[in-house]
């Protein structure tokens, strides 16, 4: 599909749109419908795009095999580690409100910390799929019929 | 009834996922109808939480009704979690396809079966016990009526 | 919707089929928006009509695109999910209506979702990941692990992956 020039064009146009937008609904999931998951959702769909147009080996060189690998279990270690925030500065396990000067401001940050973990892991899960389906065919004995 | 019509319609829907995933032998097919009957639980969990005259459940100053957010919290969980299903079910449909040649839920058993009669065959011909008969040979799979193949 | 789902039923081609639940997951995705969950139809459509999608059409040009064979007479199975349609039907009769402002989903724990002490505008994120947020911690490892059976399942062994570029 590389050589379509349509698909091309329309792909260097859209392909950082969708990337910031998935930034937008990540970081106003607070004030607006988002949040984590369609954040992470709208990401992947992005490189997944990117990866159909001009080839999964150019895709692979953006993100590659093991970041995508580190970032399932990156997103999760974060989520967890706020939780444990929480309970060395004196709360319960994930607790928020400990987290800064004022209880408001805590739950604030503690949000935002979660929801940046959600995404990344979901992110890093969608795209370590597509890569796994992708290749599967390519390190077969046979030939593609 | 017009006060059940989201109701009528959750059931129609999980009756046709179910009849997909038990009556089709395709196993993506029934990966398929595995995935509408999920959405089809998402509408019967939202649908009671809108109110008539109430919006979205993001908070303003000029709204006083908003449609129930727990609803929205649980089917959110949903979705993601019928998703990494679906990823995993696809994932050993590709294996079985590998294995066995075929995502035919018929012709899968019938490798089985024929798999297994082969190993009694060879089993009792080492031991030199004498088999029946209509044993050996290939069978096909366990059906109702005849395949038109 | 459900015109949608009728066709899903009877083709055969695996490839249409893919199509039309990409376009039921839009649609479903639709009727969400009507329904004033928004959160739910933007994951819905995202997740639905875009990664199912893509996913589904992997899986199938991995397995090599057969068609699916109807074979049996479906007479047992029809007969089977309509009886249960009609006792869930049966069943959804007692439930409240439609739009009824007194039933009990909207009692108890909701009022106090909604007095907003966290002071944050959308009330599913905030219910999300901060009243219930130990059940969002239990989803992202439910996720994770996915992925990681995933990786079980289709990850080649380099030995092999060699062997078979050498015997090329």
């Amino acid at each position: 599909m590389k050589n379509d020039l349509v698909l091309r064009v329309v792909g260097k146009l859209l392909i950082p749109f969708i990337l910031l937008f998935a930034l937008y609904v990540q970081f106003h999931g607070d004030y607006g419908p988002g949040g984590g998951f369609q954040a992470g959702v709208i990401l992947a769909a992005g490189m997944v795009f990117y990866a159909l147009i001009f080839g999964v080996d150019n895709a692979r060189r953006v993100m590659s095999d093991w970041l995508a690998e580190t970032m399932l279990a990156a997103g999760v270690l974060i989520y967890a580690g706020v939780g444990l925030a929480g309970l060395l500065l004196g709360g319960n396990f994930l607790d928020y409100f400990v987290l800064d000067h004022d209880p408001v401001h805590g739950q604030h940050r503690g949000i935002f910390w979660v929801e940046l973990g959600v995404a990344i892991t979901v992110s890093g899960v969608m795209m370590k799929i597509f890569y796994m389906f992708a290749s599967r065919g390519d390190a077969n004995g046979e030939p593609e019929q | 009834m017009l006060e059940h019509f989201s109701h009528i319609v959750t059931v129609f829907l999980l009756v046709a996922g179910l009849f997909i995933v038990i009556a089709r032998g395709n196993l993506i097919k029934k990966l398929i109808g595995l995935s509408i009957l999920q959405t089809s639980v998402y509408l019967l969990y939202v649908a009671p939480g809108k109110l008539l005259g109430g919006t979205a459940p993001i908070l303003a100053p000029q709204f006083s009704v908003y449609a129930n957010p727990l609803p929205h919290v649980l089917i959110l969980t949903a979705i993601v979690v019928g998703v990494a299903t679906l990823a995993l079910g696809l994932a050993l449909a590709v294996r079985l396809r590998e294995a066995y040649g075929s995502i035919e839920e018929d012709e899968i058993l019938a490798l089985d079966h024929a798999a297994d009669v082969e190993d009694e065959v060879s089993w009792s011909t080492a031991q030199d016990i004498p088999v029946r008969p209509a044993e050996q040979g290939q069978q096909r799979g366990r059906g109702w009526g005849d395949s038109p193949r | 919707m459900s015109l949608s789902v009728l066709m899903l039923v009877r083709v055969r081609n695996l490839f249409a089929v893919i199509v039309l639940f990409g376009i039921y997951s839009f649609l479903m995705a639709t009727v969400l928006v009507a329904l004033d969950a928004v959160d739910v139809a933007m994951t819905e459509a995202a997740v639905g009509a875009g990664v199912s999608t893509v996913l589904l059409l992997g899986a199938l040009h991995l397995c090599k695109g057969e068609e699916a064979k109807s074979i049996h007479r479906p007479w047992l199975p029809l007969a089977v999910a309509v009886s249960t349609g009609v006792v869930l039907i049966y069943g959804t009769m007692g439930l409240p209506d439609f739009g009824d402002p007194q039933a009990p989903i909207h009692q108890h724990v909701v009022t106090r979702y909604l007095q907003n002490e966290v002071e944050v505008p959308n009330v599913v994120t905030a219910v999300l990941a901060s009243f219930r947020g130990y059940d969002t911690l239990g989803e992202t490892t439910v996720v994770f692990t996915a992925g990681a059976g995933i990786i079980a399942l289709l990850r080649r062994r380099k030995k092999a992956a060699d062997a078979g570029k050498d015997d090329r």
